[in-house]
């Protein structure tokens, strides 16, 4: 019998090929004949195009064809996910063309484009492009743009305006700040990120004039979304005329979500040029430009407090910008993702929440991990704070006072998870938030700080420590609730998962959902294996290809482990439901009498009369002898779609220390106790909360889009976009407390962005507090050593 | 067409005669005219570490290193670690240790640390997270790939694990 392996860290499936440089990346995918694109972008953030001038390209060396805008019909990428679009909010949506024709929204936008016998061919080809432009005035922050005078963008966007969209109760919060002891207020500066996944976004499109379809590789986390938007919205093909294809995926983190501009004309550039295949990969600069950003908020939040730190209400105000155009999702981010779990783990009884979405020249702006969740953490997180700052009261022991107790699940939130049309509910499952809180400080030795910061500042540092109490949001489901709730999502959010078992015994496992380098192949074949008897080795499961896997929604918003181990747990159950009823048939006994143990399929009391699954299959599938009814092969799908999501927590503790004399901020430990339910393999589980906290502090400390008044990105590469380093990272000190969510049969919560969504906010109330002798009571991240050597000197009166 | 010139270069200890264009990278003639795909490019710019290959010995952006440079030069890249399928003691130790998810940043980590370890076979963590300085990756924080590296060392001198478990002074190597 198989070892059981659910819950082992077990070596991963997909080590070996990584470890020695074979994985595939859509970069190291050449066909015959490929030909090579690139994109002209703009060099203006706001610009009308008057002509483009292609004819000096067209003969440059190597150039196989020039395409324009023009050259394209007219059919913008889709936005699926309006704010509140099926309450009646309105939503001026504008998206991007393949390539431009009319203007520019943002630096980076495509205009043109080359397919040419080689890359560099392509690239030079480029600079030949004549484009006449008549360059406007630019706007690139939410606040400015939504000013009387400011640069316009597009004709149905008055002011700039995206969305109003709002949730909560707002007479109950307005009676909350009424009768309020303390109010504590702060504008709060949720900065933009550039996501930077190692391997850069490219495509290769292949169309094949023969059969009239469609094939296109993509390096994407949702192959089986982007046919059905590539077939419905844009190139005007039916679904069954494109194939996707996703490869080994260098790392997404939200950013490979979308449907791009770059999939359409590849594939538009493959048609054209008789069926060639073409492939397009960004350079790293390029993708700055062209691949989503992330956050990106202006918040005011007011908070409504007792004297003795119990909050009683949480107003928030929120500027989302957007970006140019939208992007695939870009609406839902800031408006359910992040309005409706401001609560956080507290048992805030009043909660009102606006969000103004707005156009500026920027990039546009969509899910990056943790997606709306990171920045509902870092108001209530950095609202918790000033609630203790304002009342002297110690920020652990705020926290303490307004948990919800552990008997409060299934739990609805006053900021909006119950909030559907046709009484679909959302609930936070499940949670124990005070046990993990004590461990992280016990961890941390947070009693001692007192004299740690003492300590410090004899040697001239400023000492912080900072709490995060995150609660994360995993799997956005399910289906009628998201469908229900009046966000407009334009999509369901199940999985799906087909389980075949060979004539040899091997099983080959074929999923909907889409890794980026979590393992799956490896997760996946551990649920299978725990649920068949199976050993790992004789399973394999595959993914990423629309043409044979199931349709799935991909991964994202930590929803694989909630949703999609469900759909495998579905699928195995069938295969044993069937293998035990022809087990019945081959020992001749009623299939009631049949008992399962791992592999074995034997009679009750005669444990001599057996079949092992191998023995099932083999005859099964040949189908020599079947009972009447009965259909051969053991193949069976299951979709799964989870009742609700599931809601990770966890207590995450930073400590810095700041150079008074330079401004500088050093991480100096960092110890995180995360509960993240049951863990089909604690290996990956750590491997997903390393990188998730060193992504998060980055926020805090280093990584900043930063934008000129004319709309250049002047953070425009990794020369200027500073990402974490080994050198700035402490060693992280993780532990766990263990509170299986009831929403799912392994009881799994997920766990790709919990580190991502606490990280962030425990850094930044951590050099918060280590200012705070200063006098200093709120610095919005990131904390670069000038900004926080310039706040140092204006704190103590001289000249910053 | 660009003229053409000629090197010859020892790539993986295998000797190569090419034809190529002055202004190619190494990186991409690794990976377009050899098939060494495993030295990826990232950031472009030689500040992600991801197409790290060693010439001479010595760690290089081969995303920025004219191969006409490599010319007359011994170049090692991620497919050259394992000897006869079995992996180098520094794969192995990225593997026991997690060290990797997507595995895009992997093989510029492993050559990374193959010229750390090859100079210094004792590193302090302080030297290893030194040694990596150059080296970005975004999936896994870096906890784990210096636990792998050190792991590595110990695994090739035991003398030198001892003393560093002992906490007593690091040779330094040869630096």
């Amino acid at each position: 019998m198989a070892t059981d392996v659910l819950g082992a860290p077990v070596k991963r499936v997909e080590d070996p090929r990584f470890i020695s440089g074979k994985g595939r990346y859509l970069d190291d995918i050449k066909l015959p004949g490929m030909a090579h694109l690139a994109i002209l972008r703009s060099p203006y953030a706001h610009a009308n195009i008057r002509s483009i001038d292609t004819s000096a390209a067209k003969a440059a060396p190597g150039v196989v064809a020039v395409i324009t805008g023009a050259d394209i019909p007219y059919n913008p990428l889709p936005m699926a996910w309006p704010a509140g679009g099926a309450s009646g909010i309105q939503n001026n949506v504008n998206t991007p063309r393949a390539l431009a024709t009319d203007s520019v929204k943002w630096t980076g936008e495509g205009v043109a484009a080359v397919v040419a016998e080689t890359a560099a061919q392509a690239v030079d080809a480029l600079e030949l492009i004549q484009v006449e432009w008549e360059p406007l005035p630019a706007v690139t922050d939410a606040e400015k743009a939504l000013a009387d005078g400011a640069p316009q963008l597009h004709e149905n966007a008055p002011n700039n305006r995206v969305f109003d969209w709002q949730v909560g109760d707002r007479a109950a919060t307005d009676a909350a700040f009424a009768g309020a002891e303390v109010v504590v207020s702060q504008r709060l500066v949720n900065h933009r990120l550039i996501p930077n996944p190692m391997e850069v976004r490219g495509d290769i499109g292949w169309y094949n004039p023969g059969t009239d379809e469609y094939t296109i590789w993509m390096s994407s986390q949702t192959p089986h979304i982007q046919r059905l938007l590539l077939a419905a919205f844009v190139m005007g093909v039916p679904e069954q005329k494109i194939r996707c294809i996703s490869p080994d995926v260098g790392g997404a983190f939200g950013s490979k979500i979308y449907c791009y501009a770059d999939m359409a004309l590849s594939l538009f550039a493959s048609r054209l040029v008789g069926g060639r295949p073409v492939k397009w990969v960004e350079t790293r600069r390029e993708s700055f430009g062209s691949t989503i950003h992330g956050r990106d908020h202006i918040t005011y939040v007011d908070v409504a407090a007792t004297r003795q730190g119990e909050v009683k209400g949480l107003r928030v105000r929120t500027l989302a910008n957007l970006g140019g155009r939208l992007s695939t999702i870009g609406p839902g981010i800031p408006t359910t993702l992040y309005g409706r779990i401001l609560s956080g783990p507290y048992k805030i009884p009043a909660v009102h929440c606006e969000v103004t979405g707005v156009y500026t020249n920027t990039t546009f702006v969509d899910a990056y991990r943790g997606a709306g969740r990171p920045e509902a953490t870092y108001v209530v997180e950095r609202a918790m704070d000033l609630v203790a700052d304002e009342l002297g009261i110690d920020p652990a022991e705020v926290r303490r006072r307004n948990f919800l107790p552990p008997d409060a699940f299934p739990y609805d939130n006053p900021s909006g998870l119950l909030t559907a049309v046709n009484g679909s509910k959302l609930y936070i499952d499940s949670g124990n938030y005070e046990p993990a809180m004590d461990k992280a400080l016990a961890m941390a030795g947070y009693a001692d700080m007192a004299a740690r910061k003492a300590e410090a500042r004899a040697r001239g540092k400023l000492l912080g420590v900072g709490l995060s109490t995150y609660i994360e949001v995993c799997g956005v489901a399910p289906s009628k609730w998201i469908g229900a709730v009046g966000e407009g999502w334009g999509a369901a959010m199940w999985e799906s998962s087909n389980i075949k078992v060979h004539l040899t015994g091997k099983v080959v496992v074929t999923m909907g959902t889409q890794p980026q380098g979590q393992g799956h192949e490896t997760t996946f074949a551990q649920i299978v294996s725990h649920e068949l008897g199976v050993p790992m080795e004789d399973i394999v499961v595959q993914h990423s290809d629309t043409q044979g896997t199931p349709f799935g929604y991909g991964s994202y918003g930590s929803r694989t482990s909630n949703v999609g181990t469900g759909a495998a747990v579905k699928a195995a159950a069938k295969i044993r439901d069937k293998a035990r009823r022809y087990a019945a048939h081959m020992l001749e006994a009623n299939v009631d009498d049949i008992e399962v143990e791992g592999a074995e399929y034997r009679v009750k009391g005669s444990p001599d009369k057996k079949k092992t699954l191998q023995e099932i299959a083999f005859a099964l599938d040949l189908a020599f002898d079947t009972p009447p009814g009965m259909e051969p092969y053991l193949d069976e799908t299951a979709y799964h779609d989870t009742d609700n999501c599931t809601f990770p927590f966890g207590t995450h503790i930073a400590v810095v220390e700041v150079d008074e004399e330079t401004g500088n901020t050093e991480l100096v430990r960092y110890v995180a106790v995360d509960d993240v339910g049951k863990k089909i393999n604690p290996m990956i589980v750590d491997g997903q909360l390393h990188g998730g906290i060193a992504q998060g502090v980055g926020q805090a400390l280093w990584e900043e889009a930063v934008y000129d008044d004319d709309g250049q990105l002047l953070s425009g590469s990794l020369l200027d976009y500073a990402l974490p380093r080994a050198e700035w990272l402490p060693s992280f000190e993780l532990d766990e407390t263990v509170t299986p969510s009831p929403v799912n049969p392994l009881g799994v919560k997920g766990v790709g962005e919990a580190g991502c969504i606490a990280s962030t906010a425990a850094v930044a109330n951590a050099v918060n507090d280590a200012l705070s002798p200063l006098g200093i009571r709120h610095l919005d991240m990131p904390f670069t050593a000038q900004k926080v050597w310039s706040a140092i000197q204006s704190a103590k009166g001289g000249q910053a | 067409m660009h003229e053409l010139v000629t090197i010859e270069l020892s790539v993986n200890g295998v000797a190569r005669s090419l034809l190529i264009e002055p202004r190619e990278t190494l990186a991409e003639v690794l990976r377009d005219r050899l098939g060494l795909t495993g030295t990826k490019v990232s950031c472009d710019a030689q500040v992600c570490g991801a197409c790290t290959v060693l010439v001479d010995g010595l760690a290089m952006s081969a995303c920025t290193y004219l191969a006409v440079d490599a010319d007359g030069r011994a170049v090692r890249t991620v497919e050259g670690l394992a000897t006869d399928g079995v992996l180098a003691p520094v794969q192995q130790a990225f593997v026991d240790k997690a060290a990797f998810q997507c595995g895009f940043c992997t093989s510029g980590m492993l050559m990374a640390a193959t010229a750390l370890l090859e100079d210094n076979p004792t590193p302090t963590r302080e030297e290893v997270v030194r040694g990596l300085e150059g080296n970005i990756c975004r999936c896994t924080g870096y906890v784990p790939i210096v636990e792998a590296v050190l792991a590595a060392s110990r695994a090739g001198d035991a003398a030198g694990a001892a003393r560093i478990e002992q906490g007593s002074e690091n040779s330094g190597g040869a630096r």
